[in-house]
């Protein structure tokens, strides 16, 4: 599903944020990502998303090469991927049910099937008694389920989120994980950017660790099979060569 | 697709609507950029209504010119008629009218306000007159001056008289006016695109989170740009409303007046103000000026927008 191999990203300002990142992660699969702040979590997720373009290597997401989606394809790319922020990122001017049903009115569903799918996600949650509230009314932690519902509303293939937690209690961060192990459990390939290491500590899943723009170790993961020979090497244990 | 298509028009309605709201949620602030577009337009529609109106009160002297036959003193009533008569059967005469000497001097005296002067003289000073109405083929300027040579020429008359040159020149201003309201109103629909450019440029500023946030769940330029494109349609609306409820509040303060000014020349004219269908095209225009200027600024603005 996701494939980089030998990326280097290396930011306007000097700061050079991936240095050589190769991995690879199956569809269906639940993958974290950690290491300290800077090690290049968020780098890859905005790779991933397309916000930013690899300075050297290749990102390919579902066998794409993403080097060859211009710019006018980058919003139909973007339709197959669920983003959660930290911070949300909910439109608090309009109550829950329309922030939720964003992605499905941008890809023109028709008004019944969005009504439909806004309450089946909004139900994954738990949050369906929620549906007319503005996002303000809601606790942090509701924000975020808000978040997810409406990453995962048009159903896509991968979901990513960028420290979903962070702004959470211990109680309520176990509980997001869970949701987002739920969603892995049907199919969608989910990429989680934390560092808190002893919330996926619970968690039998991927890890992949990274340290100033680095993969340092990989954990918990079927063996990676199609990861050029230079990125191996710097992989802990990643040794299986092409 | 009817179902697509109809999905579609629904989401548009939506944005139209939605943009409205928003637009209402800033009172003060739309307020503003209509009355400032309301303002820009109204300006050269009230030129053009004055030109307007000037044009409808020359358009008789445009068409025909007449000429005045001032007869000598001697020709009496017969003598008068029967020159009448001959001019009558000229083929480049479309009519002729008899203004006696006792007839122009009553005119004169209920029209001029000297009624009681002329009371003292003894005998009246006016001739006969005849009024000569060119042909409408003979009514070009050679054709009339040529009917006044040949006319100038014939026993009886006195002078002749043909006025052409305050004619042309009363178009010579009109035309100028009329460039004067081309041009302002093209500097003006300039400063609407901008006005309402600018407008919609803070609009983004604004709303810059949001843009983000739509972008990063697959929304095209097109789709961020739509509730900003129909915002400038709102703005383009109220300040076209606004500069024809503007021309028509001047024209009813200077109804009066003028028709007051045009009576004190003996004239029934009466001040015409917005006709319906210019109206139409002033909202129609004010409509596509500011549609222009969000699609300006939307489109430049908008791609800038990338989420971080």
């Amino acid at each position: 599903m996701i494939r980089f191999e030998q990326v280097h990203k290396r930011y306007p300002n000097g700061r050079e944020a991936l240095a050589g990142v190769s991995f690879k992660i199956d569809s269906g699969e639940l993958a974290f990502l950690t290491g300290h702040s800077g090690a290049g979590k968020s780098s890859i997720l905005k790779l991933i998303a397309l916000i930013e373009r690899p300075t050297r290597g290749q990102v390919f997401i579902n066998n794409q090469n993403t080097a060859s989606i211009k710019p006018r394809g980058i919003p139909q790319f973007r339709r197959q991927i669920g983003v959660v922020f930290q911070d949300h990122k909910l439109l608090h001017d309009r109550p829950v049910a329309d922030n939720v049903a964003l992605p499905l009115i941008i890809a023109g569903y028709p008004k019944r099937e969005i009504d439909k799918r806004v309450r089946a996600a909004l139900d994954q949650v738990g949050l369906l008694s929620k549906e007319r509230s503005r996002p303000l009314e809601l606790s942090t932690g509701e924000q975020q389920r808000v978040g997810i519902a409406r990453a995962v509303v048009a159903k896509p293939p991968l979901l990513i989120a960028d420290e979903p937690t962070g702004n959470l209690d211990p109680d309520l961060a176990i509980e997001i994980m869970q949701l987002f192990k739920r969603f892995s459990d049907v199919g969608v390939t989910v990429v989680i950017a934390t560092h808190d290491v002893h919330l996926i500590d619970r968690f039998s899943a991927r890890r992949i660790v990274l340290d100033d723009g680095r993969v340092i170790a990989e954990t918990g993961s079927p063996v990676p099979q199609a990861v050029s020979a230079s990125g191996a090497a710097q992989s802990a244990d990643s040794s299986a060569a092409p | 697709m009817p179902g697509a298509v109809k999905t579609w028009l629904a989401r548009h309605a939506q944005t139209l609507v939605g943009s409205l709201g928003r637009t209402v949620q800033n009172p003060l602030a739309t307020l503003m950029t209509v009355a400032v577009i309301a303002v820009a337009l109204a300006l050269p529609l009230f030129l053009n209504v004055l030109l307007q109106n000037a044009r409808t009160a020359t358009t008789n002297w445009n068409q025909a010119f007449d000429l005045s036959v001032y007869l000598d003193k001697k020709a009496g009533s017969e003598r008068t008629q029967a020159l009448a008569k001959q001019l009558r059967i000229r083929a480049d005469v479309a009519a002729v009218r008899v203004i006696t000497a006792e007839q122009a001097l009553k005119d004169f005296r209920d029209g001029s306000g000297f009624g009681k002067a002329l009371d003292t003289l003894t005998d009246n000073p006016l001739p006969n007159t005849l009024i000569v109405t060119p042909t409408l083929a003979a009514s070009t300027l050679e054709g009339t001056l040529a009917l006044k040579t040949s006319i100038a020429a014939l026993a009886d008359v006195d002078t002749v008289q043909l006025d052409t040159e305050w004619v042309q020149r009363l178009n010579a201003m009109l035309e100028v006016l009329r460039r004067v309201v081309w041009l302002t109103g093209g500097l003006l629909g300039l400063g609407v695109v901008l006005v309402v450019g600018n407008t919609i440029r803070l609009d983004i500023l604004n709303r810059r989170a949001e843009i983000e946030v739509m972008k990063l769940v697959g929304a095209t330029d097109g789709f961020a740009r739509r509730p900003f494109l129909y915002g400038g349609v709102w703005y383009g609306l109220g300040g076209g409303l606004g500069a024809v409820i503007l021309v028509a509040a001047a024209v009813a303060v200077l109804a009066g007046p003028v028709e007051h000014l045009a009576g004190l020349y003996g004239s029934p004219m009466r001040l015409r103000g917005l006709q319906v269908l210019t109206a139409a095209g002033v909202l129609g225009v004010a409509v596509a000026l500011s549609w222009l200027g969000s699609w300006i600024a939307a489109t430049r603005h908008i791609r800038a927008v990338e989420p971080s």
